[in-house]
């Protein structure tokens, strides 16, 4: 995901030149010194583990990993912080996130961090799932753990198929849309709409913070970001569950160059998944955790 | 006190933590007694939406270190075996409770065996073995509660009570000794990463062979350990007999009566009971298979632990079996009855 990437790598010059420490053996260099005219104002999360990650090029999975460690980090809870691994690309986000995590079979992510939160009720929980995981397989353990204001975050990757599995039709696909296992485009009369699940859910009382966030553009990541540092603050005031959904891509399974599915996302996707808060925190409920800063 | 209900009193007095399960009969006591005494001692307890959910529950919390127990019986212990597989493949401590009822598919509430290969064989997918124990009175269902956690935190590994609709259902006398759970350190347990340790995870996944293969030869060897500490079983009229029975649960109960009216009739009749059923007792049935002349299980099933009785004495002596199935319960005289025309039989050869 270029795009975003250059934004949020802004890096700005120190005006104070003459401070500035030039290491020994870059003075005779021609090339001008980077290492130390510049302030740091962007890195990688401490605690995202710094080695490479199994994603495709371009995949969004990545960078959402990034941007909850960023909420982590930013929010000083890694020691209490466990999170919950999918089946599905995501498998392997324990390799990457510098946390307690626990994997979890297919589908029943939410039935484990029910099981974490339930006994450590102050922790801070979240799961990571894919659509086929979260939508498909899952759906009793994630509809009824939301319907039991379960105090977790849910954070709901939707690339409309499956990646792990190579590209089958997922309970997003949409309509028309090519799959390996819809190979003529999604069949609406045979298997129904892509769900949408933010919606679905949103109207259950257990549900307390509902939103759909894309991460294609850098305001869009930047939104995303928000989303998921509010998600986890309101952990705090046990109301209920936040379920935050993310429109990625699969460049490898859509078959599109990474920068055609940023496109993809806009023309397509997020017109049949529209993007924003579907449900919001009402003001009293809010009202601790500003007492509380 | 019901057999369900002096497990689920035993749990509590085990320091479990939490409970998660979903109603079936017979032994949807064990939630309700719960339901009624967890919550007021600060323990948790959840009625699930499904087995599927309950045992997955059961991994979380036993991934974050606690002491937790989930009960069913045989449809729902069938649809929580992908999530036992995982929890043994992470090697996670639980104790799992089947009040088996005959199958299969929604067969019939009144009590059965036909879970016996379910248990001690896996179960669910991959190679894998479960602490398996076999009470035969309600006192029982009590202590193996005890020993189960126990033997599931000693070894990480999930054990299972394999219990039936009868010995649930039935009314005893139990009494709950002084039990003090042993306190056991679960450094990898996952409870959030403070910066004095590297990061917990609870995983059965390992996608080279060639770690999968090292992990599995791990297993083996626990299993192995299991095999050669664990075993128990009860010896009844064996010293001088001559026809071995072999029965566990409900089955073992009905077959000491036998014991006892083939003693009546000079028959010199032994019974060893099997309590783990994995690991099995295979030596000790292998040592009276050297002094005896017959060997009958007595099942309520199509014939199941009779596989383990052969491959136990490995040919030493005839091995029989004798079942009811269908939640039909066998009685003495028919199990002597069998016994005594295989008498017949057998010296005729
Ligand atoms: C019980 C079970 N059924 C099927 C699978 C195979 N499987 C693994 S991941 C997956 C779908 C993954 O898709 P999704 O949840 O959308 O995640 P993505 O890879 O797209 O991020 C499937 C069907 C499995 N591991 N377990
Ligand atoms: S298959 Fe798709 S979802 Fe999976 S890593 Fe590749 S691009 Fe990402
Ligand atoms: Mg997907």
């Amino acid at each position: 995901m270029q795009s975003e990437e250059h934004t949020l790598v802004e890096e700005k010059l120190i005006t104070d030149k003459e401070n500035a420490v030039v290491p020994e053996d870059l003075k005779t260099a021609e090339m001008p010194c980077i290492t130390d005219e510049y302030e740091i104002v962007y890195q990688r999360p401490k605690t995202l583990v710094d080695v490479s990650m199994h994603y495709c090029p371009g995949c969004a999975h990545s960078l959402v990993h990034k941007l909850i460690m960023e909420a982590i980090d930013e929010l000083g809870i890694q020691e209490q912080t466990i999170g919950v691994a999918p089946v599905g690309c995501a498998v392997f986000a324990y390799d990457y996130m510098d946390i307690d995590m626990s994997e979890a079979a297919h589908g029943r992510a939410c039935a484990v961090a029910t099981g974490i939160k339930k006994l450590m009720p102050d922790k801070y929980v979240f799961t990571y799932q894919g659509d086929g995981d979260l939508a498909a397989i899952g759906v009793a353990e994630t509809l009824h753990a939301i319907n039991r204001g379960e105090n977790i975050l849910i954070v709901f990757m939707n690339n409309a198929v499956y990646g792990m599995t190579s590209g089958q039709m997922a309970p997003t696909t949409l309509a028309g849309m090519k799959t390996t296992t819809s190979p003529y485009g999604r069949d609406t009369s045979f298997y129904g709409f892509p769900i949408k699940v933010s919606e679905l859910i949103a109207p259950l009382p257990g549900a307390f913070y509902v939103t759909r966030q894309t991460v294609n553009n850098a305001t869009a990541v930047r939104k995303t970001k928000k989303a998921l540092l509010n998600a986890f603050r309101y952990q705090k005031l046990k109301k209920g569950t936040c379920f935050v959904e993310i429109i990625g891509n699969c460049p490898s399974n859509w078959k599109m160059t990474p920068v055609e599915t940023l496109k993809f996302v806009d023309d397509e996707m997020i017109k049949y998944f529209p993007l924003g808060d579907i449900k919001l925190p009402k003001g009293e409920d809010l009202k601790n955790l500003q007492e509380d800063k | 006190m019901k057999g369900n209900e002096a497990m689920a009193e035993a749990a509590i007095q085990a320091g479990c933590d939490a409970y998660f399960g979903y109603p079936i009969t017979p032994q949807s006591e064990v939630l309700e007694y719960l339901a009624r005494e967890m919550p007021a001692r600060g323990r948790v307890v959840l009625q699930a939406e499904s087995e599927v959910a309950s045992i997955n529950m059961i991994y979380g919390a036993a991934g974050a270190g606690f002491r937790v127990m989930t009960s069913s019986s045989s449809p729902g212990i069938s649809l929580m075996q992908e999530g036992i597989s995982y929890i043994a493949g992470a090697e996670l401590p639980c104790l799992i409770a089947n009040v088996n009822r005959a199958g299969p598919g929604l067969g019939t509430i009144q009590p059965g065996q036909g879970d016996y290969f379910q248990a001690t064989k896996g179960g669910g997918h991959g190679d894998y073995k479960l602490i398996v124990l076999a009470p035969s009175s309600v006192q029982e269902m009590a202590d193996f509660v005890f020993l189960g956690f126990e033997l599931a935190d000693k070894y990480r590994n999930p054990a299972m009570i394999l219990s039936d609709g009868a010995i649930g259902q039935m009314m005893e006398k139990v009494t709950f000794g002084k039990f003090k759970p042993t306190k056991f350190d679960k450094p990898w347990a996952t409870t959030g990463k403070p910066p004095t340790r590297e990061r917990n995870f609870i995983t059965s996944l390992h996608i080279k062979p060639e770690m999968l293969e090292k992990n599995n030869l791990r297993l083996v060897e626990k299993y192995k350990k299991m095999r050669e500490t664990e075993v128990r079983y009860e010896e009844i009229e064996t010293d001088d007999a001559e026809y071995i029975l072999v029965a566990y649960g409900l089955c073992a109960r009905i077959c000491h009566k036998t014991v006892n009216l083939a003693r009546e009739k000079g028959i010199k009749v032994g019974l060893v009971r099997p309590i783990t059923l994995y690991p099995f007792p295979e030596k000790i049935l292998s040592e009276l298979a050297n002094k005896t002349r017959l060997m009958l299980t007595v099942e309520m099933n199509a014939g199941q632990m009779v596989e383990d009785v052969k491959l136990s004495v490995n040919g030493k002596v005839p091995v029989e079996y004798y079942g009811r199935m269908g939640g039909m319960i066998p009685n003495p005289e028919e199990i002597l009855n069998k016994l005594e025309n295989l008498i017949k039989t057998s010296h005729a050869i």
